[in-house]
């Protein structure tokens, strides 16, 4: 309990004394995760619309699979990516490894899933509604996919949030891509983790309360941006 | 402007699903202007036969062809559901919501949404979500959209059940200038007074199949069918 009260103190004391180390690498987490947001939205969305608006072939099991992989473990992710942008790797030559473009790339492998099938949940359920009202307008697919996410943005913002916070509460995988190197791939995430690992716990639980802290304002602030709570809005 | 879209004819045209027969075999010709009306007992099949007719149900068997390509035709046409679909937009959003798909200008597709916002009696209510409309409102807002895009023929299902008698006189008003300005309308409905006032000519279905076809003077003062006369007469007809 006391480690708790020393962690809210130290949290506290890093805020009110403006620690630059704190600032920075709080920063670099919201730099990393809402990069990954964005490149995860503008691929997770645009799928889950599709998903929702297409039938073929294979569309139960892509759903299925996208399911499953919301579950994706990210120490494995961070080997693949390890291996796949390591020197020896395909990839090595972009000369990526332990930069926050490597935290970015699994980031976005890790929060894809995740809210391409949220949000694929809350579309499937509008275009049942909009199905034959869209079809009797001769709405074309690209069309049909274009309103399902304007029409049901509230929900994607629902979506995204939750990769969101998937994504800035990710430690295993930017820790083996991003190797945690002060002042370049160092994140609040991996910072608890070092201070966790070198018996500062009451600095660790610090970190921890601003990273809740950070991830709460950050979520208040896209609902207040997109007024999602505005009184009939939809 | 009807001609490049009609006559329509419907040739043997069954509906099934799950293996049950929902309609048919239907042979049905539409042509000339003014209103249709589809009349009969619950189950008789009227919105699957506008639904088919629409393409929105797919024929298990039989065709129906229309003056003009299919895909073409399907363009020249709009839809009002039973209960209107509204989208999660504005009502001026959801007015210039067709126009927009047509790839008219949005400035353009926002003063026509206004026109007709005034014409139906929502003016001044314009930003105000459609999903938080009045059920009399929604279904005006659904003919307007409907009819923004100026179809040559309009399919609506039963545009006033569970409406009150001022907002079907509203209703009715909107389809008599829509006959007027060239629109060819089906409508299936419930209510005989709708369909005598209404009505250019009436077709009667009866378990899937048309049953009678005729001028609605005709139809209502001598329905040539025993089922058709006792369903004019308040019968109970299966």
């Amino acid at each position: 309990m006391n480690d708790l009260w020393e962690g809210l103190w130290q949290a506290a004391r890093l805020v009110l004394s403006l620690d630059a180390d704190l600032y920075e690498i709080a920063a670099r987490s919201l730099r990393v995760t809402l990069s990954a947001l964005v490149i995860a939205c503008a691929i997770a969305l645009p799928l889950a619309a599709f998903l929702a608006v297409q039938r073929f072939r294979w569309r139960r099991a892509t759903i299925a699979i996208l399911n499953a992989l919301m579950g994706l473990p990210p120490v494995v992710v961070g080997l693949v990516v390890y291996v796949m942008l390591s020197r020896s790797g395909p990839l090595g030559v972009l000369g990526l490894l332990f930069t926050p473009t490597a935290m970015v790339v699994a980031q976005v492998i890790i929060i894809v899933p995740l809210i391409a099938s949220i949000a694929h949940q809350s579309l499937r359920e509008l275009w049942a509604e909009y199905h034959d009202l869209l079809i009797s307008m001769n709405a074309g697919r690209m069309q049909r996919i274009a309103t399902l996410l304007w029409d049901g943005r509230r929900a994607l913002l629902t979506a995204a949030l939750a990769g969101f916070g998937r994504g800035v509460g990710e430690v295993g995988a930017i820790m083996i891509v991003g190797g945690n190197i002060d002042h370049l791939t160092r994140v609040m995430t991996t910072a608890i983790a070092l201070e966790t690992g070198k018996g500062n716990f009451a600095l660790a639980l610090g970190l921890g309360f601003v990273l809740i802290a950070l991830s709460v304002m950050v979520n208040l602030a896209i609902h207040w941006l997109s007024r999602t709570e505005t009184g009939g809005r939809w | 402007m009807v001609s490049a879209l009609l006559p329509m004819r419907a040739t043997g045209a069954c509906v099934h699903r799950r293996g049950k027969r929902l309609i048919g075999p239907v042979d049905l010709v539409l042509e000339g202007a003014g209103l249709t009306a589809l009349i009969g007992p619950n189950g008789a099949g009227k919105s699957t036969l506008l639904k088919a007719m629409h393409g929105l149900e797919r024929l298990s068997m039989g065709r129906i062809k229309w003056a003009c390509g299919a895909a073409q035709a399907q363009r020249a046409q709009a839809f009002v559901f039973q209960t209107p679909v509204m989208l999660r937009r504005s009502v001026l959003d959801n007015l210039a919501y067709p126009l927009r798909l047509h790839g008219t200008p949005r400035e353009a597709a926002r003063a026509a949404g206004v026109e007709w916002c005034e014409r139906i009696g929502l003016a001044g209510m314009e930003g105000r979500q459609a999903t938080v409309l009045s059920g009399g409102e929604k279904q005006k807002l659904a003919l307007a959209r409907a009819l923004i895009c100026a179809p040559q023929l309009l399919f609506l299902d039963e545009p006033s059940a569970s409406l009150d008698g001022r907002a079907t006189r509203e209703i009715e008003a909107l389809l008599r200038l829509a006959t007027q300005a060239g629109t060819r309308i089906v409508m299936a409905t419930h209510d005989m007074g709708q369909a005598r006032r209404l009505a250019r000519e009436v077709v009667f279905l009866r378990s899937g199949k048309v049953h009678e076809h005729a001028p609605a003077a005709e139809f209502f003062d001598a329905p040539s069918t025993d089922a058709a006369a006792a369903f004019l007469a308040g019968d109970i007809v299966d």
